[in-house]
């Protein structure tokens, strides 16, 4: 062992190699990517669904494994949209065996697979290269799945849609920061302002800071189960013009972590505003097989406009769809797609040739939406088995979300609209002064402190409603709606303990 | 138009380019029926496509285990593998639910960056940490994801990147979509495509007026030029690259494509580690895929990236960048955690496996050898060995005459040629141009992907459309 004095203090960071000794602070200097040359935009980025509370969840999840002192003994996860794992629902069968028909033919030769299922997997390899979802598909992705998702929207509007409109792509998450980067200027002066909900899915905050666009925050309407008010949106990019060129505007329907279902009235207003300041819609209609309470009905921007006619009829927009929600929750598949309305030709060739550089969406994702759009129709020998899977997911979804809208009412000092669509629960707390000075004493929002608080004393992870923006001085957090009822029940009591103990502990 | 992101109007990808567009045009005239062509087939040599070429059909093992996660009341089949039977249920056990349907980490499963760890140590020797790797869709996002963090976002002086010419084009078109300036480095054809340390050192004086070099892209393999470098020059590499403080992309997605003797391929970090401090401790990120290989599932979109050295505060910024888009395709983690983890002796898979993938290989290596001899016995035409990767990158010369006409056509003189192969011959294959090269040069890339006797017929079509050519335009 060769011996190397050093008079480097003990305590100082050493690398020991054969060339000699090398300290931290030296290796910095040689450094090609440190936070000071880090692009700063990326530093901007926050997403709280997955963020430090969520990490802090992974990390108690890890010590409940073994000797811990923890009053619960298990994480009960209700921080993401994400129905397999949360227990709301398994895969439905028809969807799996589809793909895995797709994905290893030799499958279908069992007299077992369902017929129906195998002439759609037939169907959809004969377009594929080599008859093979391994090829690279068409960059919008492939042929007969983009025909039936038109199918789907011309069922479901009563207008026609072009496959040539149609974009696969890898979650609506994907497509939705393409169609965001179309509408950026570039110009740091007066960047691109797009018009985004408070509260909103922090996806959109998210890219908006990663593309360096300004954010243009209007705010739903808590007081009327957060509806958009015109008054609001006129306030918000009035405020917004000399710091901003005004581009594009989000509208999430059904809303996260809202859930509200807009109205017919509210769409239309919307749309007449949007064709005021000349705004690109960017309709994020993830949720629209999500829709639970009596009264709420989902109507998709595109009839809206084309239903209001000229000249509205010729407005652009996209609207996002999703696999990862509706009765389906195929949130690993990464499947989605957007539909792109009258959007000028020129432009599209541009849309076309910026997606060809990653070539194309996965091959799985888009076979998994193939399945979700086209389901098994009555009469098929896979459509009663789908109709009860369905139907059982569906119906639990409404359960709950009619439950944990009710039961949150029920405790002091929470107020929860109803969760008219998507999937969450999304209430108000009132909390004392005590406690938001002492969160302000942390550097943390008082609502953050409040859930971090929930999770270490009852294992409960939620998020903090100031990781979706909220109006301020209010506070909130969101819980999702998807573990199955009983698991529901015990969270909303454990949280109405919790709660009452907080206050008396802060007031 | 007037109001689009100017930068998306500057992104070429000509690997679905034009030439591309117009050969699906072609083949739907064919489809038709009435159509004057001289042949009646379309020959697409534009991709790196295995399934779609016709280069192999996918490998048993992989779609089996596959199919099992997918909808695992196959696995309990009697005719089902016990041995995949067992991976299979080991990879849903970390899913949410047991169901690929779960969101996955941002990083992606941990079996699957457990194993794709395993498999870099053993390459390298050297350890590495499911920690820093991170599973993408397919390496391209990857790709992006890494020359993001580059970025400076100042448009008088942006980040530059260096980048190889000929390039694969999916570099200029992040480069150009982000607005960072191309620090572009020739390859020298002369000695197989080698990269010079001269070239490298003036091709970064003359950008640092322009830009801030931030990052340096080598492809080894190559693409479009099938280079596999020598344990050398990537080591002179590695040291221009530390004197310059550059951050090393190093795309080695055709790191198990390699065909001639005496070609091996040296991963960059092993060569990092082997040279000791101070390198050893600089920052890289290497990208592998599932779209190559002996596999060929491109339409997976399976990838990943081993961060390497990277700042611990960096690290936690590159997670939440990423977890904003949640996570990458599952279906494509299984995928790329099936290739990563092929069956070993002994097991009940390996025979077939074992079977199906030395075919895959051998034909390839016919074909590489081939190609290029080919293509250099047709007069005027020269072509480097096709040492790894998938294309062989013959450089033809153009008559003057023919060169001027494409001018006035405001084409490209290799883009014209192209055209005019594809509409006498039917054969698909991408300009030089698209992938840049020397000024005052052209050539063309095609794939070596399509069975032998269509790489024949292809070439000999070749030979014939070349002497017309040479012939019409002297």
């Amino acid at each position: 062992m060769l011996a190397i004095r050093c008079r480097l203090p003990i305590n100082s960071s050493r690398i020991v190699s054969a060339a000699g000794v090398i300290t931290r602070k030296e290796q910095k200097r040689h450094a090609s990517l440190t936070m000071e040359t880090l692009n700063p935009l990326v530093k901007e980025v926050e997403y709280a669904v997955r963020g430090p509370i969520v990490i802090r969840a992974g990390e108690i999840e890890k010590k409940l494994k073994g000797s811990h002192n923890f009053p619960f003994d298990r994480v009960i996860r209700a921080n993401i949209g994400d129905c397999h794992a949360s227990g709301n629902q398994v895969p439905i069968t028809y969807i799996r065996q589809f793909v895995a028909g797709c994905t290893y033919p030799e499958l279908m030769k069992s007299s077992n697979f369902p017929s129906d299922i195998k002439s759609r997997v037939e169907r959809l390899l004969s377009v594929c290269g080599g008859k093979s979802l391994g090829a690279y598909t068409e960059s919008q992705g492939i042929i007969t799945i983009r025909e039936d998702i038109a199918a789907y929207i011309q069922q479901r509007d009563g207008y026609p849609s072009d496959p040539n409109n149609i974009y696969l792509c890898n979650g609506a998450s994907d497509g939705i920061k393409t169609i965001i980067k179309l509408l950026m200027n570039n110009n740091l002066e007066k960047p691109s302002g797009i018009m985004i909900p408070v509260p909103q899915y922090p996806l959109y905050s998210a890219t908006l800071s990663e593309y360096g666009a300004y954010q243009i925050e209007y705010y739903l309407d808590e007081g009327n189960n957060w509806a958009l008010n015109i008054d609001e949106l006129e306030r918000a990019l009035n405020q917004s013009k000399d710091r901003c060129v005004p581009r594009g505007m989000v509208i999430i329907n059904p809303g996260n972590p809202t859930g509200q279902v807009l109205s017919r009235d509210n769409i239309e207003n919307v749309i007449r505003f949007a064709h005021k300041h000349q705004l690109f819609i960017v309709a994020d209609e993830v949720y629209q097989e999500n829709v639970h309470l009596p009264g709420s009905k989902f109507f998709s921007f595109k009839k809206t406009l084309m239903d209001l006619g000229a000249p509205y009829n010729q407005m652009e927009m996209a609207s996002f769809h999703s696999a990862s929600k509706g009765w389906h929750g195929e949130c690993g598949s990464r499947g989605g797609y957007y539909e792109l309305i009258n959007i000028d030709k020129d432009v599209r060739v541009q849309v076309n040739k910026l997606i060809s550089a990653c070539l194309c969406s996965t091959a799985w994702g888009q076979a998994v939406m193939a399945a979700i759009i086209n389901p098994p129709k009555e009469g098929e020998p896979s459509y009663e088995l789908y109709k009860q899977e369905r139907s059982a997911v569906v119906n639990r979804l409404r359960e709950k979300a009619e439950l944990v809208g009710r039961l949150f009412n029920s405790v002091e000092g929470v107020q929860c609209n109803p969760v008219m669509g998507a999937m969450y629960a999304f209430p108000r707390i009132e909390l004392p002064k005590k406690a938001i000075e002492h969160a302000k004493s942390k550097n943390m929002a008082p609502d953050a402190f409040y859930c971090f608080q929930l999770l270490e004393k009852t294992g409960i992870c939620v998020v903090p409603g100031s990781g979706f923006k909220q109006s301020p001085g209010t506070h909130h957090f969101r819980t999702t709606i998807l573990p199955p009822v009983d698991q529901m029940k015990d969270m909303v009591e454990k949280f109405r303990t919790f709660h009452l103990s907080f206050l008396r502990e802060w007031k | 138009m007037a109001n689009i992101n100017p930068r998306v109007i500057k992104v070429e990808y000509a690997v679905r380019g034009p030439i591309v567009i117009r050969a699906g045009e072609i083949e739907k005239q064919i489809k038709e029926g009435q159509h004057n062509f001289p042949f009646d087939r379309v020959i697409r040599a534009n991709i790196g496509d295995c399934h779609a070429s016709g280069n192999q059909v996918p490998v048993t093992y992989i779609r089996q285990f596959l199919a099992g996660c997918t909808y695992p009341p196959l696995i309990d089949s009697s005719d089902f593998p016990s041995d995949i039977k067992q991976k299979v249920q080991r990879l849903l056990s970390v899913c949410g639910g047991k169901s690929l349907g779960s969101y996955t980490e941002s990083q992606g499963l941990i079996t699957v960056r457990e194993d794709i760890a395993k498999y870099i140590q053993e390459r390298d020797g050297y350890p590495s940490n499911p920690s820093d790797i991170y599973l993408c869709n397919g390496a391209s996002d990857g790709i992006k994801t890494v020359i993001k963090l580059l970025m400076n976002n100042d448009p008088k002086k942006p980040s530059g990147i260096m980048i190889p010419v000929p390039q694969y084009p999916l570099y200029s078109a992040t480069l150009s979509e982000y607005g960072a300036h191309q620090i572009e480095y020739y390859l020298d054809e002369d000695n197989n495509w080698a990269l010079n340390i001269d070239e490298l050192e003036r091709a970064l004086n003359q950008s640092k007026e322009h830009c801030v070099p931030r990052g340096i892209v080598i492809i080894n393999p190559g693409n479009p030029t099938g280079q596999v470098l020598s344990r050398e020059n990537i080591e002179n590499i590695v040291r221009f690259a530390e004197k310059h403080r550059l951050f090393i992309l190093a795309d080695e997605v055709y790191q198990e494509n390699t065909y001639l003797p005496g070609s091996k391929f040296f991963s960059f970090k092993k060569v990092l580690m082997d040279l000791g401090a101070p390198y050893n401790h600089m920052e890289m990120a290497s990208f592998h895929s599932a779209s190559k290989g002996w596999h060929g599932e491109c339409g997976s979109r399976g990838g990943y990236y081993e961060l390497i050295n990277i700042d611990k505060d960096v690290r936690m910024q590159v997670n939440k960048l990423i977890s904003a888009s949640l996570c990458s395709a599952a279906w494509g983690q299984a995928m790329m955690g099936a290739i990563i983890n092929p069956p070993k002796e002994g097991e009940l898979s390996y025979e077939l496996y074992k079977k199906e993938r030395s075919d895959i290989v051998s034909r390839l290596k016919q074909k590489a050898d081939l190609v290029s001899q080919l293509f250099n016995s047709v007069e005027g035409v020269r072509c480097n060995a096709v040492m790894g990767a998938m294309y062989a990158f013959p450089r033809i010369e153009i008559p003057e005459k023919a060169i001027q006409h494409a001018k006035s056509k405001n084409m490209a003189p290799d883009a014209f040629y192209c055209f005019q192969f594809l509409e006498k011959t039917g054969v698909c294959v991408v300009p030089g141009s698209g992938f840049k090269q020397k000024p005052g040069t052209h050539h063309l890339r095609t794939t070596i992907l399509p069975p032998v006797d269509q790489m024949k017929v292809m070439v000999e079509k070749f030979r014939k459309f070349h002497m017309e050519f040479l012939r019409e335009w002297k």
